[in-house]
């Protein structure tokens, strides 16, 4: 039992020192003026909480977060990042307080809604007695397949994924459509319409990379 | 013993952000992040073992992939200034496809 306890003790730091590092990262996103480090710091980000979506045992969101948050996003925002400047302009104090405002009102209203929430694990809460303990006493039964949560997404609500998945497929082909690939991509024409005519530039040649340093 | 490795992995997870914060140039940060990715695999590993699910391994291993794939996307943005360049330079052509 003691070891046990001493374990939980440890989770708990754990989860503490990566949530730590979520909130320093965070301050300096929102600090940084340089587009790339933040860039940069968002990978970092993402990765941080994917490891802490794993401490809390929430794997299938990790893995999300991880393939999404740091892969995906990333090299969209990179993307992103060639068709404006390298550094954000600095604003003014005034505009800084709405934002804020909404994120304070925001966080306010989430923390007011845990005080909802049912206890971890607790018997009468609202996923516990529907038709859930149905599904982990007949699961194994009907299907044989030992994670629970499989059998509710692929045979209980079969189409119901279906047709989700069917949503998802057509946003993102609907999204591809829309920022096409090679030639006639989006960023393409954008970059052609602000260079003026100054076709060449981009295509053939090759920039040096190592004026990229940063003046912060 | 898994927990003290656990441990200085953590440590050296702030010591990269740090470097991440600070670092001068754009490949300082690459690097940092880069790296990160790294430790992050590694404290995965660690974690799975902490809990007593080493299942946890394949995640890990997932984690090392897609830091890779991401890697490379932000050399190669770096490198051509863009994704639609193919990274293999066809024989005796120019590189840009």
């Amino acid at each position: 039992m003691q070891g046990v306890l001493a374990n939980d003790m440890g989770i708990a730091l754990v989860n503490i020192f990566l949530l730590a590092i979520l909130f320093v990262v965070a301050v300096a996103i929102a600090r940084m003026r340089s587009l790339f480090a933040i860039v940069m710091l968002s990978g970092i980000y993402s990765l941080v909480s994917a490891t802490w979506y794993v401490a809390v045992d929430a794997v299938d969101v990790a893995f999300t977060e991880a393939a999404v948050g740091a892969g995906m996003s990333t090299a969209v925002l990179l993307g992103a990042m060639l068709l404006t400047s390298r550094t954000a302009k600095p604003e003014h104090l005034f505009s800084r307080i709405g934002p804020m405002l909404v994120c304070v009102a925001t966080g306010a209203a989430l923390i007011y809604a845990t005080v909802d929430l049912p206890a971890l694990g607790d018997p009468n809460s609202a996923a516990n007695t529907g038709v859930g303990y149905t599904y982990l006493e007949i699961n194994w039964y009907d299907t044989g397949i030992p994670n629970v949560v499989t059998p509710v997404l692929a045979s209980y609500r079969g189409f119901d994924t279906l047709g989700e998945t069917t949503v998802v497929f057509t946003a993102g082909l609907a999204v591809a459509l829309l920022l096409g690939f090679g030639e006639r991509s989006l960023a393409e024409m954008i970059r052609r319409e602000d260079k003026g005519g100054a076709r060449t530039k981009g295509k053939g040649q090759v920039p040096t990379a190592a004026k990229d340093e940063e003046p912060s | 013993m898994i927990a003290a490795a656990l441990i200085a992995i953590l440590v050296g997870m702030a010591l990269l952000l740090i470097r991440a914060f600070i670092g001068p140039t754009l490949y300082d940060r690459v690097l940092a992040v880069n790296s990160f990715g790294t430790k992050t695999v590694l404290a995965l590993g660690l974690l799975g073992f902490v809990m007593k699910r080493p299942e946890f391994l394949d995640i890990a291993l997932t984690y090392a992939l897609i830091n890779f794939i991401s890697t490379i996307a932000i050399l190669k943005f770096f490198r051509y200034r863009s994704f639609q360049v193919p990274l293999v330079r066809r024989p005796g052509g120019s590189s840009n496809g």
